[in-house]
C-alpha cells in the first residue's frame, strides 16, 4: 500500500469513526451536564470540599472559582517541580526555578510545552501527582467554560451560569476518565508500554551505554490525547517508539485528540435545542481542520526531493501522511504532541502549522477552548454581516450588543497581541535570539511558533529554540498564562451577559446561524481575521522561506 | 451628468467648509479610526518634510485627503438636514404671544420666547401660536404646513384627542385660547431643528458596539503593523515608516470609520425626509428589529370609513321603497357612512332624491345612537345601530325586530356593521324595514404589504374595538396574523406586554390620550402629529402626517439604516484582502525578491503599489458616499435570502473590487515620476 493511498484511508478511517462517535458521546457530554443526579464518588468531593452541588454562581463567582482552582494549581505543580529532588523516587530528575515556573503555568493551562526534557526533568511523582492530574483537570476546566457559555445561551434573564466545582468533577470523572481508560487500553493492545520497571542500561552497538526509561506510558498518553494536553512521557513525545510504536497506535492518538472537540459541537446543538446549530458549527471545524491538513500534506509532497517524499525529521513508520495528518491535527486541536519534527517540515508546511494555531484553536480546537473559541468567531460572524438581514445581531435570541461585542472582540486581541508583541520582543533581544538555531526567516519562524504555541496554549514545539532559559521561560509562562486566562474570562463575563438578556424568539427576519451560509461566513471571517492579523509575520517567515 | 450626482456634487461644494473645520482634533477623536489616520497623517508631512521625496509627499497628501473624504461624508449628510432647519427657524425667532391674565380676560403682549408652561395664550385667525400647548377654548382650523408640508388646513378643538397645537403653526379661522405645555426652548419646533441638523446626534447602541469592533481591529492592526520592524529588522532592514504608515490606514477600518457616522444621520434623514421624527437614534434602530406591529384597525388597516354594500330588506317589505327610506334618511346625514349610503342607493335606485322639504332632521346623538328624518306627512325615519333602532321599534310594540336582529347578526359575522332601518307612520306602531350593510374597506395594498412583513418575519395583530367576529372577518381578509377584537387601552398594554415577555420588539401608532401608556411602553411609539400633547410626549417618534399605516415603512427604514452599516462594514473588511496582496509584497520584496510572486496584481513597482493601495482607500470612501447617504436598498426578504443576496455583493464583492481597482489607479500612477 502507497504512503498516498494509507493516508487517504486514515483520514476515511478517522472520518468515519468521528461521525459514528460524535453522536453518542455529543449526547452523553450534553447529559453529564444536565443531569439532576450525583454519582456517590462525586457527592463524597463535594462533601470533602463543602461545595453544595445544587447552588448556582453567578459568571463572577464562577470566574473566581476558576482561576481559584488554576491558581492553586500552579502553586502545587510549581512547588512539586521545584521540590523534586527531596521527593521520593527523584531518579536525579531537577529543573530550575524558571523552568518550574514555566512547566507549572504549561500543564495548569492545558498548554503542555515542555521547556523541560519529559523523562529527565521530571520524576514519576511529578509526572503522576502533578502532571497528571492537571492533564485531567486542565482540560476538565476548558469543558466547564463551555458548558458555563452555552448556559448563557440557553437560559433568559437569569443571574447564573451553573456550579464550577460541578462541571469540573463531572467532566473529569464522566468525560475524561473514561475516555482515558478507554484510550490506554486500546494504546495497551497496540503495544504502548506500561510498567513501573527500573530505567534500563543498555550496551549499544558502538559499544556505548545508554539508558531507556519506562514507565506508565499508555495512560498517560491516553489523557495526553484526549484532554487536548500533549505533554509526553518522553521528550521525543509520539516520535518515540514506547509512545507510538506503529500507525494503528498513531491513528488511535490522533483520534483520541480530536474526539471530545468534534463531539463537542453535538452537545452543544443538544443543549440549545437546535442540533442544526451544532451542525453548522462542526462543519466549520470539519472544512478548517481538512484544510489544513491538505496544505500541510501538499506542502510536504511538494518540496519532496525523493520517492519516499519530504521525510526529513519524519518517522519512517508513519511516514508523510501519517506525520502531516497527526500534524495537522495536533496543531489544529491544542494538543501539541508531536510524532515528527515540525522545524523540518518545508516551510510551507511548517507555515500550515503555524496557522493552525494562528488561528486560535478553532478547528476543532483543545477540549472544551475549540468550541467556545468558535463560538467566538460565530459572534463576530454574526455582528459583521448579520446587520446586513437589517436587525440587530443575534446568535440565538442573544443581541450582541455593546456589552457582548466588547467581550467577543477583545477575546479576539489577547493572543495575536501577545503572540506578536512577544515574537517582537524577543527577536529584538540578543538573549532570546540565542535561543534559535537558524537565522534568516526560518529562525524568525521558530520564534513566530514557540509564541504562538504558548498563547494558543498549543504546546507544540517547532523544535530548533532552546527555550530553556529564563527569558524565554517566563515570557513564555506569561504567554501561556495570560492566553488561557484572560480570553476565558472574557468568555465567561460574556456567559453572564447572554444568561441576563431576555431570549428573543427566532422568526424569519432572524439571521439563520444552522445553514452552511453561515457555516461558510464562520470560516471566512476566521481565516480574514487570522490572515489579516499575521500575514505580515508569515510573509517575513515561512512565505518568505518558501519563495526565495 | 444625472440630476443626482450634480445634486451631490452641489452639495460637496457647499459641505467642504464644514468638512475642512472638521479637522479639529477634537472633531478627529470622536472616530478613533480616523483619529490614527490623523496621527499618521501629521507623522508622514514630517517625514515628508525631513526626507522630502515624491512617493512621500504623495502618500502624505493621500493620507490628508482620507480624512477630508470622512469629513465630508458626515458634512454632506448633516447639510441636507440644515436646510430644514433654517427655514424652522425662521417661524421660530418672529413670533410674539397674546398671554391671558391670571382674571381670564386682560391679555399682554409678550415675545413667544418669554412664555412658560401653563401660561394661556390667545390667538385669532391669522395668527401665529407661538408655543406648544392644548386648545383649552374654541375650536379653529390650522395651518401646519411650517412643519408638515402639507397644506391643508386641520381642526383643533379644545377636549378631546384633536386639541394639541405646535407652535409654529397659523390659525386660519375663529379664536382658540392654548395653554402652553413645552418648557421654553423645548417646544417641538426646537426639537426638530435639533433632530434634522444633528446637533443632539448621540451615537447609537448598536453604532456604539460597531464603534468598539472598529477600535479592536485597530488595536490588532496596529499590533500586526507596529511589529513589522523588529521582525524585519531580524533578517534585514526594516521598511520606512511612511511605507508602515501607509499599510497600517489601508488596513485599518477607514472605509466603514468615515461612513459610520454619515450613514446614521442619513438614516435619520431618510424619516424626516418622510414626515417622520424620531425622537432620538435608538427608535430608528428599534425598528428595524421590531417583531411584532399592534395596527388599529381603522384608519390603518381599513379606510376610515365603511361604504354601505348592500341592503337587507326584510320579509314582507317593499325593496324600493327601503332603498328609498334608506336614502331618505341619510340625506341629512354628512357623516362619510351615510355619504356612502346615498351614492349606492343612487346606483340602485337610479336617482337621488331632492332633500324633502319641511322635513325634520333628528340628529345622532351618543344616547339614542341613531338619526333620521320626520318627514312632513307624518313618516318617520330611523337608522342607527340594531340595538337602539330595534328599542325604538319595541316601545312602540312594532314589528320586525326578529328578523331584523338575525340580518344583523349575519352581517356582524361578514366582518361588516349592520345599520338598521326602521319607519312609523304617525302614531301607528313602528316596523323594522332593512338593515344596512356597512363593509369595512381594506385600504388597498394592505394585504400585500402584511404577505410582506410576514415573509420578514413580523407579526401583525390587528387591535380593534369591534366585536370578536367582525374583527375576525376583518382580520382574514387583510391577511394580519392575529386580531385583538372589543379592545380596551388596558388590553392592548397588556397584549403588548405579553409580547414583549416573550422577548418581542413591539411597534404601535396612536394619537388619544389614552394611547399614552401603551405608546410609552412600546419599543417604537409613533404618535400622531394629529394627536394629543400626552401622546406625542410618550412616543419616540412623531408622525407629520399623521398616517398611522406609516408603521410598516418605518420598520423598512430601520432595517435599511443597519443593513447599509453592515453591508459598508463587511465591504470594508473584505477590501483588506486585497490591499494586504499590494503592500506586502511591495514592504518585502527588498528583502525577499522571492515575495514578487505574491504581486499577483502585478502592480508596477513597491512604491506604485503602495501609492495605489492608499489612493484607493481615500477614493473608495468618495465613491461609497453615494451609497451611505442613500442607503442600501432594501428589499422585504427573509433573511437568509437577504444574507445570502447582501453577502455576495458586499463580502465578495469587497474582495474583488479592490484589486481591481488597485489595478486600475497603479496604472496611473506608475506614470508619476519617481514610482
Amino acid at each position: 500500500m502507497g504512503d498516498t493511498t494509507a493516508g487517504l484511508l486514515t483520514i476515511l478511517t478517522l472520518v468515519v469513526v468521528l461521525a459514528l462517535v460524535h453522536v453518542p458521546l455529543g449526547d452523553y457530554i450534553a447529559h453529564t451536564f444536565t443531569s439532576e443526579r450525583d454519582l456517590r464518588a462525586e457527592r463524597l468531593i463535594y462533601r470533602l470540599c463543602g461545595v453544595s452541588p445544587r447552588s448556582q454562581q453567578r459568571w463572577t463567582t464562577y470566574a473566581v472559582s476558576l482561576i481559584a482552582f488554576s491558581g492553586v494549581g500552579v502553586v502545587v505543580l510549581f512547588a512539586l517541580c521545584v521540590l523534586q529532588p527531596h521527593l521520593p523516587l527523584a531518579r536525579g530528575a531537577s529543573m530550575d526555578v524558571s523552568t518550574s515556573f514555566n512547566t507549572a503555568i504549561s500543564f495548569v493551562t492545558n498548554t503542555n510545552w515542555q521547556s523541560s526534557a519529559g523523562e529527565a526533568g521530571a520524576s514519576p511523582v511529578v509526572q503522576t501527582l502533578g502532571l497528571t492530574i492537571q492533564n485531567f483537570v486542565s482540560a476538565a476546566v476548558g469543558l466547564a467554560v463551555v458548558v458555563a457559555v452555552i448556559r448563557g445561551l440557553t437560559r433568559s434573564e437569569s443571574g447564573t451560569v451553573g456550579n464550577f466545582w460541578v462541571d469540573l468533577v463531572r467532566g473529569t470523572i464522566r468525560i475524561l476518565l473514561p475516555l482515558a481508560v478507554i484510550g490506554a487500553i486500546v494504546l495497551l493492545a497496540g503495544g504502548v508500554i506500561q510498567d513501573v520497571a527500573a530505567p534500563h542500561v543498555i550496551q549499544t552497538l558502538d559499544g556505548g551505554r545508554q539508558t531507556v526509561q519506562s514507565g506508565l506510558v499508555a495512560s498517560q498518553e491516553a489523557i495526553k490525547q484526549v484532554g487536548t494536553n500533549g505533554g509526553g512521557y518522553f521528550n521525543a513525545n509520539s516520535a518515540h517508539p514506547f509512545e507510538n510504536p506503529n500507525p494503528f497506535t498513531n491513528v488511535v492518538q490522533i483520534l483520541l485528540m480530536l474526539v471530545i472537540p468534534f463531539s463537542l459541537p453535538r452537545a452543544y446543538g443538544r443543549l440549545v435545542g437546535d442540533r442544526r446549530q451544532g451542525y453548522a458549527v462542526l462543519g466549520f471545524m470539519g472544512v478548517l481542520w481538512a484544510a489544513g491538513i491538505a496544505v500541510i500534506t501538499w506542502a510536504e509532497h511538494a518540496s519532496a526531493t525523493n520517492a519516499l517524499g519530504a521525510m526529513e525529521g519524519k518517522e519512517v513508520r508513519f511516514g508523510v501522511w501519517g506525520s502531516t495528518i497527526f500534524a495537522g491535527s495536533t496543531t489544529s486541536t491544542s494538543t501539541g504532541a508531536v510524532n515528527s519534527l515540525h522545524e523540518s517540515y518545508s516551510p510551507l508546511g511548517g507555515g500550515g502549522a503555524l496557522t493552525n494555531m494562528a488561528l486560535g484553536e478553532i478547528s476543532p480546537g483543545g477540549v472544551g477552548s475549540g468550541l467556545y473559541g468558535a463560538l467566538i468567531v460565530a459572534i463576530l460572524a454574526v455582528f459583521i454581516a448579520g446587520l446586513m438581514v437589517g436587525r440587530t445581531p443575534e446568535l440565538l435570541g442573544k443581541t450582541i450588543g455593546r456589552k457582548e461585542i466588547t467581550y467577543a472582540a477583545l477575546y479576539t486581541v489577547v493572543t495575536p497581541a501577545l503572540v506578536l508583541v512577544g515574537t517582537g520582543a524577543a527577536l529584538a533581544l540578543r538573549t532570546a535570539r540565542s535561543g534559535l538555531l537558524a537565522s534568516g526567516p526560518h529562525g524568525l519562524t521558530e520564534m513566530l511558533y514557540a509564541y504562538t504555541s504558548a498563547a494558543n496554549n498549543n504546546g507544540s514545539a517547532f523544535a530548533g529554540l532552546t527555550a530553556d532559559q529564563p527569558y524565554l521561560n517566563t515570557t513564555l509562562a506569561v504567554a501561556m498564562a495570560v492566553g488561557r486566562f484572560v480570553p476565558i474570562i472574557f468568555v465567561l463575563a460574556l456567559a453572564g451577559s447572554f444568561a441576563a438578556q431576555r431570549k428573543r424568539p427566532h422568526t424569519d427576519g432572524t439571521m439563520p446561524t444552522h445553514t452552511p451560509l453561515f457555516t461558510g461566513l464562520m470560516v471566512g471571517v476566521a481565516l480574514l481575521v487570522t490572515g489579516l492579523t499575521f500575514l505580515p509575520a508569515l510573509a517575513l517567515g515561512p512565505l518568505a522561506e518558501a519563495l526565495s | 451628468m444625472t440630476s443626482p450626482t450634480s445634486t451631490l456634487l452641489h452639495s460637496a461644494g457647499t459641505s467642504m467648509p464644514d468638512a475642512v473645520r472638521k479637522f479639529h482634533p477634537a472633531h478627529l477623536y470622536r472616530s478613533p479610526v480616523m483619529f490614527v489616520v490623523g496621527v499618521g497623517s501629521v507623522l508622514t508631512t514630517l517625514l515628508a518634510i525631513v526626507h522630502p521625496s515624491v512617493f512621500s509627499w504623495a502618500i502624505t497628501v493621500w493620507l490628508w485627503a482620507t480624512i477630508l473624504f470622512a469629513n465630508l461624508a458626515e458634512a454632506i449628510a448633516e447639510g441636507r438636514g440644515k436646510a430644514q432647519a433654517d427655514s424652522l427657524r425662521k417661524t421660530r425667532t418672529s413670533t410674539t404671544a397674546r398671554r391671558l391674565g391670571a382674571d381670564g380676560t386682560t391679555e399682554e403682549e409678550v415675545s413667544a420666547a418669554d412664555l412658560r408652561q401653563d401660561d394661556r395664550v390667545v390667538v385669532d385667525a391669522g395668527g401665529v401660536i407661538p408655543g406648544d400647548g392644548d386648545v383649552v377654548e374654541g375650536i379653529a382650523t390650522v395651518d401646519e404646513s411650517a412643519i408638515t408640508g402639507e397644506s391643508a388646513p386641520v381642526v383643533r378643538e379644545a377636549g378631546g384627542d384633536r386639541c394639541a397645537v405646535t407652535g409654529g403653526t397659523t390659525v386660519l379661522s375663529d379664536r382658540i385660547v392654548v395653554r402652553i405645555t413645552s418648557k421654553p426652548g423645548e417646544t417641538f419646533i426646537d426639537r426638530m431643528i435639533a433632530l434634522v441638523e444633528g446637533a443632539e446626534r448621540k451615537k447609537t447602541p448598536n453604532e456604539i458596539a460597531l464603534g468598539i469592533l472598529l477600535v479592536v481591529l485597530t488595536i490588532i492592526f496596529l499590533l500586526a503593523v507596529a511589529t513589522i520592524p523588529p521582525l524585519a529588522s531580524f533578517t534585514g532592514r526594516p521598511p520606512t515608516l511612511v511605507t508602515l504608515v501607509a499599510l497600517l490606514v489601508c488596513l485599518i477600518p477607514t472605509t466603514i470609520g468615515a461612513l459610520l457616522s454619515a450613514i446614521g444621520i442619513a438614516g435619520m434623514d431618510r424619516l424626516v425626509q418622510r414626515n417622520v421624527l424620531a425622537m432620538s437614534g435608538r427608535a430608528v434602530e428599534a425598528a428595524g428589529d421590531i417583531s411584532t406591529l399592534l395596527l388599529d384597525k381603522t384608519g390603518t388597516i381599513t379606510l376610515g370609513n365603511r361604504q354601505a354594500a348592500d341592503i337587507r330588506v326584510l320579509p314582507g317589505v317593499d325593496a324600493e321603497q327601503v332603498h328609498r327610506w334608506a336614502q331618505l334618511s341619510s340625506l341629512a346625514d354628512e357623516t362619510p357612512e351615510g355619504r356612502s349610503i346615498v351614492t349606492w342607493t343612487a346606483q340602485t335606485l337610479g336617482t337621488t332624491a331632492d332633500s324633502p322639504v319641511d322635513a325634520t332632521v333628528v340628529p345622532f346623538t351618543a344616547q339614542t345612537r341613531m338619526s333620521g328624518l320626520d318627514l312632513a306627512d307624518g313618516t318617520s325615519l330611523r337608522k342607527g345601530a340594531a340595538g337602539s333602532v330595534c328599542r325604538w321599534v319595541e316601545e312602540s310594540g312594532g314589528a320586525g325586530v326578529p328578523e331584523a336582529m338575525r340580518a344583523a347578526d349575519e352581517i356582524s359575522e361578514l366582518g361588516g356593521t349592520p345599520l338598521v332601518i326602521a319607519t312609523r307612520q304617525g302614531d301607528a306602531p313602528a316596523a323594522a324595514v332593512g338593515v344596512i350593510y356597512l363593509k369595512d374597506v381594506i385600504k388597498p395594498g394592505m394585504v400585500q404589504r402584511f404577505a410582506e412583513l410576514r415573509r420578514m418575519g413580523i407579526r401583525t395583530v390587528m387591535i380593534t374595538g369591534d366585536n370578536p367576529l367582525t374583527a375576525k372577518a376583518i382580520a382574514e381578509e387583510a391577511g394580519v396574523d392575529d386580531f385583538l377584537a372589543e379592545a380596551t387601552p388596558e388590553d392592548k398594554m397588556r397584549l403588548m406586554k405579553k409580547e414583549q415577555l416573550g422577548g418581542r420588539l413591539v411597534a404601535m401608532a396612536g394619537d388619544g390620550t389614552n394611547d399614552a401608556p401603551a405608546l410609552a411602553q412600546a419599543d417604537v411609539g409613533v404618535a400622531m402629529n394629529t394627536g394629543t400633547s400626552a401622546a406625542k410626549e410618550a412616543g419616540n417618534m412623531v408622525d407629520l402626517d399623521s398616517d398611522p399605516t406609516k408603521l410598516i415603512e418605518i420598520v423598512g427604514i430601520g432595517k435599511q439604516l443597519l443593513i447599509t452599516r453592515g453591508a459598508l462594514t463587511t465591504f470594508s473588511i473584505a477590501n483588506d484582502l486585497a490591499k494586504y496582496f499590494a503592500i506586502i509584497p511591495a514592504m518585502f520584496v527588498g528583502l525577499y525578491p522571492g515575495l514578487h510572486t505574491l504581486n499577483v496584481m502585478h502592480l508596477h513597482s513597491p512604491n506604485s503599489a503602495m501609492l495605489s493601495a492608499v489612493i484607493f482607500n481615500a477614493l473608495i470612501i468618495v465613491a461609497l458616499i453615494p451609497l451611505s447617504l442613500r442607503g442600501v436598498r432594501y428589499r422585504p426578504l427573509r433573511a437568509d435570502q437577504l444574507l445570502a443576496r447582501n453577502l455576495l455583493i458586499y463580502g465578495v464583492g469587497g474582495v474583488i473590487a479592490p484589486f481591481v481597482g488597485i489595478k486600475l489607479i497603479d496604472l496611473l500612477v506608475q506614470l508619476l515620476p519617481g514610482m
